[in-house]
């Protein structure tokens, strides 16, 4: 199992801290655990890969440690304690040997990448404002960093400029009552080829944020059934979203016109990860219903593969590499 | 909660259960849901290996439709043992699990009975 870690297909973090490498080739599940029983206190809260390619996972933790992960050697290489604020990692990412941190109190840091400190002072630090859901790096520029969450408002930070954040959302207009609508991003995602960001939030609206242009209302909003949106993904051609919600309802949504374009079923729990495949119409999902699924997503929709792994799952990273079904050899 | 019925309703009933512990019967939670579920019901009343008096209250699972039932028995002789019915009976469908204390609106499920996905086929069972 742990020879054949490199080829696994999609890695999933649960609640009792085991990573789990699932190959939908061979259809089959392993765990990997940095040291013996799985815990509760090491629940995994967030993933990331760690540089050069897909051969290093980072995997954020509750008891506010990062251990780094070889998906060559298919063991846990170590860990890094990364103390600071309260509550767990909210977003985990890395940029030019650096590595970012996020929990929930609010506070940001960035800390020098070497593993061999078991850990160190931080070289920045942000305070981004209490109740943090989600921290987003930008692929297209990794010194850009989202933060969103609960009545704290859409900010963009730049790592290497000033203090202050690059982009400041407002809150859309008062309601119909003239009440003032509440403010909860769950999750965030950067657009490709533009400045444009799209959030979900806890009030089921899927809003569109353009920073270029002069307002800091959304562009966009759309809403999508009555439980809170939890987890979001672009599709491949980005011109779409696919939202997940506490009821395990999977919808996508058209962001040129907002409109929906259809759903997915087959959840029964709350979503709690999702990510597509940048160039194969392939969905990746997990919930606390225990299951990882993969969707489908065009010509035809419908379920690709259901993998039953026992324990409640947190985040999932899906391979992007192109070569699914070539496979090499065993010797 | 369906097919309920009150202890007045019981005809040729025993005496008042209240008070006694009883002890817990579950049969047929097999499935992994199943499991958690009759775990959960079995803590709802305390732990309690003295077996005192001699009444049971059984959880039955059939076709995702759990039947409570609560008896007392005795031992006529040494191989007979007969039960008399005390107590309310009442059968009841999961809805849904949530994880956490009760928050209908801003929740997390852990598991959602949704009608038109789940209920389509008769032979696919979830508890």
């Amino acid at each position: 199992a742990a020879a054949g870690a490199r080829w696994n297909h999609v890695w999933v973090g649960t609640e009792t801290g085991i990573l789990k490498g699932v190959n939908l080739q061979r259809k089959q599940a392993a765990n990997f655990t940095a040291a013996g029983q799985p815990r509760r206190e090491e629940a995994v809260s967030a993933l990331c890969w760690g540089a050069g390619g897909e051969t290093q996972i980072l995997v954020g933790c509750a008891d506010r440690t990062v251990r780094y992960f070889s998906t060559e050697e298919g063991r846990f290489q170590g860990q890094k304690h990364c103390p600071g604020g309260e509550g767990t990692f909210r977003g985990l990412a890395q940029v030019d040997g650096t590595l970012i941190t996020c929990v929930e109190s609010g506070i940001v840091r960035v800390w020098r990448d070497n593993d061999k400190e078991a850990s160190s002072d931080p070289l920045l630090e942000l305070s981004v404002g209490p109740g943090v859901c989600r921290m987003r790096q930008d692929p297209a520029h990794p010194h850009l960093i989202a933060t969103g969450g609960k009545e704290n408002a859409l900010k963009v930070w730049d790592l290497q400029g000033s203090e202050e954040p690059v982009f400041r959302a407002k809150n859309v207009r008062n309601d119909w009552l003239d009440l003032r609508v509440p403010i909860w991003d769950q999750d965030i995602q950067f657009l490709p080829e533009s400045q444009k960001l799209v959030t979900c939030t806890g009030y089921h609206q899927v809003r569109v944020y353009d920073p270029a242009s002069p307002q800091r209302r959304p562009v966009l909003e759309a809403t999508y059934g009555e439980y809170p949106l939890t987890a979001m993904t672009l599709t491949p051609g980005a011109n779409s979203v696919i939202v997940g919600n506490t009821h395990g309802q999977l919808a996508e949504i058209d962001l040129r016109q907002g409109r929906l374009l259809g759903c997915l079923k087959g959840l029964a729990g709350s979503v709690r990860g999702l990510q597509c495949h940048p160039s194969k119409p392939l969905l990746a999902s997990c919930g606390l219903d225990r299951v990882l699924r993969v969707h489908r997503i065009r010509n035809p929709r419908g379920l690709e593969h259901k993998v039953y792994l026992k324990s409640q799952l947190n985040c999932l990273l899906l391979s992007g590499r192109d070569n699914w079904e070539d496979e090499p050899q065993e010797p | 909660m369906s097919s309920v019925r009150l202890r007045k309703e019981i005809k040729r009933r025993g005496k008042d259960p209240i008070g006694h512990i009883p002890e817990i019967i579950l049969n047929n939670f097999t499935t992994r849901l199943g499991h958690s579920v009759g775990c959960m019901f079995a803590f709802l009343f305390p732990h309690n290996l003295q077996f005192i008096r001699r009444e049971v209250a059984t959880f039955h699972n059939q076709r995702d439709c759990i039947f409570f039932r609560l008896h007392r028995y005795i031992f006529k002789s040494e191989k007979k043992g007969g039960i008399q019915e005390l107590g309310p009976r009442f059968t009841i469908k999961l809805r849904s699990l949530q994880k956490g204390t009760f928050d209908s609106k801003y929740g997390d499920y852990e598991w959602v009975h949704k009608l038109w996905e789940m209920d389509i086929s008769r032979r696919k069972l979830h508890i």
